[in-house]
């Protein structure tokens, strides 16, 4: 798939041909009455504006501060995230799995896009995209590298392909120096690709920054 | 089928190449494409396999050169067409041409947060106990068929380990070209990258990729 980040669209700028035609399609589909466009704004609103990585960095704050919610996390997902009331559509089998000193677990979908949207929002270009989709799997600790982490050779890497329906949250390990933190502090560490395991928390001195 | 979106393990994309405070969305038609497929699937009445389908099944050159949101246009203009609810000239033309079946529901904006919050969980009532359990030793199967599978290319014919059971899950095999849900046992196999990359791979690197019954044989 081509990552097409850098041609942008800008709003003031004529309308390209696929912009025309997703127009003409919008035209068509509510002219029928099988769309409500009031339905498409709510729906751009809800994931452009709500649902997103912060949701999954309360998610790991939570585990990192309550040893028993940890628990709950590792043992069933979809449950222990329901408490934060995050829940839905591409969250509906949720798996947390743990970072420790022995192993790195990094998350894909080869296959097409498959990302916990309830907990990390709609994906990134390049999770979508052929490079990452193709490589991660044959090469993870190179694809570490691509975004500035590297792991002590002793750290073997799991690389989990979510091929069905169930969904992936990594928990990253917690900061060192951050004893005695509170939840909204460390949440503020919890970066959207700590929780896919292409990269780390911030440590407690790049959070004072 | 062998197509464009099986990519694990093909080499020569180059860098990832993240972007730095991305946003959600890179254009409006993004936000558009992306609001129609999920609304559409209301009247459409598609299900996760068929839309998945409709992006993949077509020439890899096609699927590898068109942006995801491109895709998504790609595969919704063939499930709006596939069931005759939007033709290839009324988007050329961008109007509605003839009469045309009401639809038989459509997504109301006052139901947007409580359908996503419901989702669609794919696990069913087994009919039949699992074949494997944790710790079982299985060889995945050596088939390319035509249709949508979720079998990747790079787990095919290899030997791997029953790590987890799921429970019992939708088939997207089946569900996929509409000839029902077939539920069956899904596992979480483990294998190990030397059994799939030979004597290159990373040392002591794993994979964990979900498997349906019917993907799996017993060694």
């Amino acid at each position: 798939m081509a990552q097409d980040h850098h041609d942008h669209d800008h709003d003031h700028s004529e309308l390209s041909d696929v912009a025309l035609r997703v127009r003409a399609l919008e035209t068509v589909l509510t002219g029928k009455g099988y769309v409500e466009p009031a339905a498409l704004d709510a729906l751009i609103d809800l994931y452009e504006t709500k649902v997103g990585p912060r949701n999954g960095a309360r998610v790991v704050a939570r585990a990192w501060s309550d040893p028993a919610f940890r628990d709950r996390l590792l043992e069933d997902a979809t449950a222990a995230i329901a408490e934060l009331d995050y829940v839905g559509r591409q969250g509906e089998h949720m798996v947390c799995v743990a970072n420790t000193p022995d192993i790195h677990n990094m998350i894909v979908c080869t296959l097409c896009s498959c990302y916990p949207w309830p907990v990390l929002g709609l994906p990134p270009v390049w999770y979508k995209s052929a490079p990452y989709r193709s490589r991660v799997v044959i090469d993870p600790r190179g694809v570490l590298a691509e975004f500035g982490v590297t792991l002590p050779e002793t750290t073997k890497i799991r690389v989990w392909d979510s091929t069905a329906e169930i969904r992936y949250l990594v928990l990253p390990m917690r900061p060192e120096g951050t004893e005695g933190w509170s939840e909204e502090a460390l949440a503020e560490l919890v970066t959207r690709d700590s929780m896919i395991g292409t990269g780390l928390p911030l440590s407690s001195s790049e959070a004072e920054r | 089928m062998n197509g464009g979106q099986d990519l694990g393990g093909m080499m020569g994309f180059g860098p990832i190449d993240p972007e730095t405070g991305e946003p959600v969305f890179h254009a409006e038609w993004e936000r558009r494409v992306f609001a129609l497929t999920l609304a559409a699937g209301a009247p459409g009445g598609w299900n996760i396999d068929m839309s998945r389908f409709a992006r993949e099944n077509r020439p890899p050159q096609d699927y590898l050169s068109k942006s995801y949101y491109e895709l998504w246009l790609a595969g919704l203009e063939t499930l709006l067409a596939e069931r005759g609810l939007v033709s290839a000239q009324e988007i050329e033309e961008g109007r509605p041409i003839g009469p045309s079946e009401p639809p038989a529901r459509i997504l109301a904006a006052a139901d947007v947060e409580a359908a996503m919050r419901r989702g669609g969980p794919t696990d069913r009532e087994p009919s039949r106990p699992a074949s494997y359990k944790p710790g079982d030793r299985v060889m995945t199967i050596n088939s390319h068929p035509r249709g949508h599978t979720r079998l990747p290319r790079y787990v095919r014919g290899k030997p791997g380990i029953v790590d987890v059971v799921h429970g019992c899950h939708v088939f997207p095999d089946s569900n996929a070209a509409g000839l029902g849900e077939d539920p069956q046992w899904l596992y979480g196999v483990l294998f190990d990258a030397a059994e799939l990359w030979g004597p290159d791979a990373e040392s002591g690197q794993t994979l964990r990729v979900d498997l349906w019954e019917p993907y799996l044989v017993a060694i």
